[in-house]
């Protein structure tokens, strides 16, 4: 079949690129935006840093969790010997006061533990809130309000003062599971509200009357047509989600009911380091970076992406 | 508006309602017997016994439950006989800690809170706006380019981290202040506000920069606004234009984010006051935690459960007067 | 004497892919007490213009003259230009609702401008309004002044914008597309309205629309605008009684009408051409039925008789019967 010929008006003002699919274009224009790129190209050295956490401290020869008393003071109550934290050509980051441990070691494993944490919680939040958020829109009446109502009920909780109470009853058991599990807890909602106002005006439009008028079955309507719209402004805000979590990971780790010890985080590396932040500055500084670095490159992208998904265009 | 009045109330009940009920939950129902844990060493199954008539702890549940709720509105009693405690309205239990009533626990440490929570807000309120509404109007300028760079860094700090470097910075260093601590503005003003810089400055920080960026967008966007347009129409200076057309649609939504955000706070700037060792209502809930002292997290959990629905219901007052579009439905 | 000269006026918009130049050396005039009805498509440059003439446009350079009541607009420093703006040209917009400030009533927008034009005091500038409000027929002006524009239809709001409009007892009146967003009906009595306050008050109407309809309606004079420039220019009678440009011909062609025979109705085929690259020579020539050779590589002059119209046919036409 040959497709029908373009008359020459429209050839002329033809200037959308024909045959490119959106995710395409959106593709490109992130290819084009010095931001995005800065974000993902610091968002891939930490996950690399984390993945080839063994192989990294394999090549400085310190566990995360091996003492090194000989590094630090006893004089001076644990302070590292030398300056910065006790950085020298065999610890990179220094020591950790009061026990010696490398700090480039644990901050590579601190940060397995954090980028886990952090976007495990934001798919748990993701998913229940993308389920819940499109139950609601779709189905309205009693559902929508009672589901709209539970929304509004998680949020008008004091969230940290519940996370750490709810993660400190919790029984003993995986630790980071748990903090997975509370953080999406309180997560989802805000996911929701969001897919829960877009289905509301995708369930009018015509694409998905259309649909319907067909015979198509509920189900296949949201499958088919309501889900993969939803995809973007989803992607957009489970994007800038991971940030906050790792923020959030951070402050219950700083507060003291993150991680289990031995394992570490920059949460808490940050909390010991409030206990020395006056004597060895360096040792809050790493993970501090390593902090600002992630939910800064995190923002960047989930920032890039809502520009590049923006039909208007350049955005902003 | 008094039938929306008193349905926003009837709500504002139910959702601490529903509070209490899912804090109590979590408190009552899931960890070891609090009176095992004030029986202390050398406990006696009278003793214990005893405690758990004392507390409270031996009659069902959802009585537990009520008498609490009843407590709260109109005190109770403990025990029964002699041994009779009072909790005076509103009772909200005592702290197994040290026996104080929660309520009087929890005042004490209010002002301290507050004093955080109000100073940081006036500052990254002002700042945050400035700094958005300026980016605005100065739209891809290198002004703007530069400030949003600027607030996007603050914004990810995090707050321990600003914090501790700026007590390194201005404390250690320079010398220009004393290390926090809390001193009533009642004794000494200066010595109060001395104090609070610190803190003020490191959740201004962060909060500011969320400010800024989102009042550079909300007023990109309303400077493109037809009205706006129509304002310049009728020959207004572009100063008018920005202040008396463009603020008071622009800032709109910032206040939303404002009372939201301020009513969180009161609730006990948990990280903040852990850095600054500032005996607040975060630092009472951490320490009641760590202790299992159920009462007090209870007590806090549902004060600051009470900020944040109280200053939802505020907001939404404030924008039906502001907005005359918005109807009370 | 005329009271606004348009000379040679000129607007580009820089843009990352290049200039867009969106008028191209228009000129024209109003005279006291006349309406002149430009007519375009959209994207036509009419609505640039009328910005232009209100020294409203922020990225754009403009050059070229404006004579507004004896003061150059073009080029002139912001202050005097925003002097004139609301005292002597006034300008209502296409969709009322999102033109009128939605969190101020009615009557302080409409004394606003008295206020800071003629110094009133907020009661003299308050009554003044409501005075307004009765005279573009707004029943109980009184109590509506009160009123937030939400509270009020379509066609009510497009009163209030008039009524704003005159509050400084402007010269010209500038409507841009004022009955676009309304209701059929609507329209006739927003049209009669701007008819009626010029006869009253003596304006100087400069009506921007698309819509041949409205000119027919209300204008004495019409200049008809594509790709920025003025393709015909003539007096309204003159114009419906005998178009010279094709372009003019097919906007007439695509006009319902209630007298005379029943006719198909023939659109114009294409879309108006991108200005960001405007077509060598006679930029209608893509769409143009009646185009010649000389007309895709030479821009026609806007010149003739009985009126001028920019269009090669009249010249080798007037050649062919010279």
């Amino acid at each position: 079949m040959a497709a029908p010929p373009l008359t020459t008006e429209a050839a002329g003002s033809a200037s959308a690129p024909a045959g490119q699919s959106p995710w395409r274009l959106v593709g490109g224009r992130l290819r084009r935006d010095p931001a995005a790129l800065a974000g993902l190209a610091i968002i891939a050295l930490f996950v690399l840093m984390a993945i080839a956490a063994p192989l990294l401290t394999a090549l400085n020869g310190h566990g995360p969790n091996e003492f090194h008393p000989e590094k630090i003071d006893k004089a001076l109550a644990g302070a590292p010997k030398g300056a910065f934290g006790g950085i020298d050509g065999d610890f990179w980051l220094g020591v950790e006061p009061g026990t010696g441990r490398d700090v480039f070691s644990r901050m590579v494993y601190g940060a397995r533990v954090s980028l886990l944490i952090s976007v495990a919680a934001t798919g748990v939040a993701t998913v229940v809130g993308t389920v819940l958020g499109l139950t609601a829109g779709f189905a309205g009446g009693r559902i929508d309000t009672f589901i709209s109502r539970i929304m509004d009920m998680v949020l008008s909780f004091p969230q940290l003062i519940f996370m750490i109470a709810l993660v400190s009853v919790l029984p003993e058991g995986n630790r980071m599971l748990e903090l997975v599990f509370v953080m999406g807890f309180f997560g989802w909602p805000y996911i929701g509200r969001i897919v829960r106002g877009q289905t509301l005006t995708l369930r009018h439009r015509e694409f998905v009357d259309a649909a319907r008028a067909t015979g198509m079955l509920r189900t296949r309507i949201v499958f088919r047509e309501v889900l993969p719209n939803l995809l973007a402004p989803v992607l957009v805000y489970a994007t800038l989600t991971i940030p906050i979590n790792i923020g959030t990971e951070a402050a219950l780790s700083f507060l003291g009911i993150g991680v289990r010890p031995p394992d570490s985080s920059w949460g808490q590396m940050m909390s010991k380091a409030i206990d020395w932040y006056q004597v060895d500055p360096t040792f809050f500084v790493v993970p501090g970076v390593c902090l600002l670095l992630t939910v800064l490159a995190f923002t960047l992208l989930g920032d890039a992406f809502r520009d590049a998904l923006d039909p208007r265009g350049a955005g902003r | 508006m008094i039938r929306y009045l008193a349905l926003r109330f009837a709500g504002l009940a139910g959702v601490l309602l529903v509070i209490c009920a899912v804090t109590f939950t979590i408190f009552y129902v899931f960890p070891a017997d609090p009176a095992l844990q004030a029986c202390g060493k050398s406990c006696t199954p009278e003793r214990l016994a005893m405690l758990h008539h004392q507390m409270g702890l031996d009659r069902p549940l959802w009585q537990q439950f009520t008498d609490y709720l009843v407590g709260i509105f109109a005190g109770r009693s403990y025990g029964s006989g002699p041994l009779a405690v009072q909790c005076h309205f509103p009772c909200l239990g005592f702290s197994y800690q040290n026996n104080m009533p929660v309520w009087d626990l929890m005042m004490q440490r209010l002002p301290t809170t507050v004093s955080i929570g109000v100073g940081a807000a006036l500052l990254w309120l002002v700042g945050g706006v400035t700094v958005g509404v300026v980016s605005a109007l100065r739209k891809d300028s290198l002004l703007d380019r530069t400030m949003m760079v600027g607030t996007l860094t603050s914004a990810s700090l995090p707050i321990y981290f600003t914090a501790m470097a700026l007590t390194v910075v201005v404390v250690q260093i320079g010398g220009l202040l004393p290390y926090s601590s809390y001193v009533p503005i009642a004794e000494d003003p200066i010595g109060w506000t001395k104090n609070l810089i610190l803190p003020w400055v490191a959740l201004a920080l962060l909060y500011a920069a969320m400010y800024a960026r989102l009042s550079r967008a909300s007023m990109v966007e309303t400077m493109a606004e037809p009205y706006i347009r129509t304002a310049r129409a009728k020959g207004l200076p572009e100063r008018t234009v920005v202040t008396k057309h463009g603020l008071r649609a622009g800032l709109t939504p910032v206040l939303t984010v404002f009372g939201m955000d301020l009513g969180a706070l009161l609730g006990g700037a948990v990280i903040t006051e852990s850095v600054f060792g500032l005996p607040g209502l975060g630092q009472l809930t951490i320490d009641s935690i760590n202790k299992s002292d159920q009462p007090v997290v209870m007590g806090v959990a549902l004060l600051a459960a009470f900020f944040i629905t109280f200053a939802n219901l505020v907001v939404d007052l404030l924008y039906a007067a502001i907005d005359p579009q918005v109807r009370y439905a | 004497m005329s009271l606004l000269t348009v000379r040679d006026l000129v607007v580009e918009f820089p843009t990352p892919k290049g200039t867009v130049r969106a008028v191209d050396g228009l000129s024209f005039t109003v005279d006291e007490g006349r309406t002149l009805g430009i007519v375009g498509e959209s994207g036509s440059g009419k609505s640039v213009t009328s910005l232009a003439i209100m020294g409203l446009h922020d990225k754009a350079q403009v050059s070229g003259s404006i004579d507004l009541a004896g003061t150059e607009v073009v080029g002139a420093d912001r202050e005097k230009v925003r002097a004139l703006r609301g005292r002597r040209v006034a300008m209502i917009f296409q969709d009322p609702l999102s033109s009128l400030h939605p969190h101020y009533r009615v009557g302080e927008q409409i004394a606003e401008a008295r206020r800071l034009h003629f110094g009133a005091s907020r009661r003299a500038a308050h009554k003044h309004a409501v005075q307004l409000l009765a005279d573009v027929g707004i029943p109980h002006p009184d109590e509506r002044a009160g009123d937030y524009p939400h509270q009020f239809s379509g066609g009510m709001r497009q009163r209030v914008m008039i009524a704003m409009a005159l509050a400084c007892e402007p010269d010209l009146l500038i409507a841009d597309e004022p009955t676009t967003a309304l209701d059929v009906t609507v329209q006739a009595q927003i049209l009669e309205l701007i008819a009626r306050i010029q006869r009253e008050r003596g304006l100087a109407v400069l009506m921007i629309t698309h819509d041949l309809g409205v000119v027919a309606r209300v204008a004495d004079d019409v200049l008809v605008m594509y790709a920025g420039r003025a393709v015909e220019q003539a007096t309204a009678d003159e114009l419906f009684a005998g178009p010279r440009h094709p372009y003019t011909r097919g906007l007439l062609g695509s006009l319902p009408r209630l007298t005379g025979p029943p006719g198909e109705l023939t659109p114009i085929p294409g879309a108006p051409p991108s200005l960001l690259r405007p077509p060598a020579g006679c930029p209608f020539h893509p769409r143009c039925s009646e185009r010649i050779d000389v007309c895709e590589t030479t821009r026609p002059a806007l010149q003739g008789a009985p009126h001028p119209a920019a269009c090669h046919l009249l010249t080798i036409e007037k050649e062919v019967a010279g």
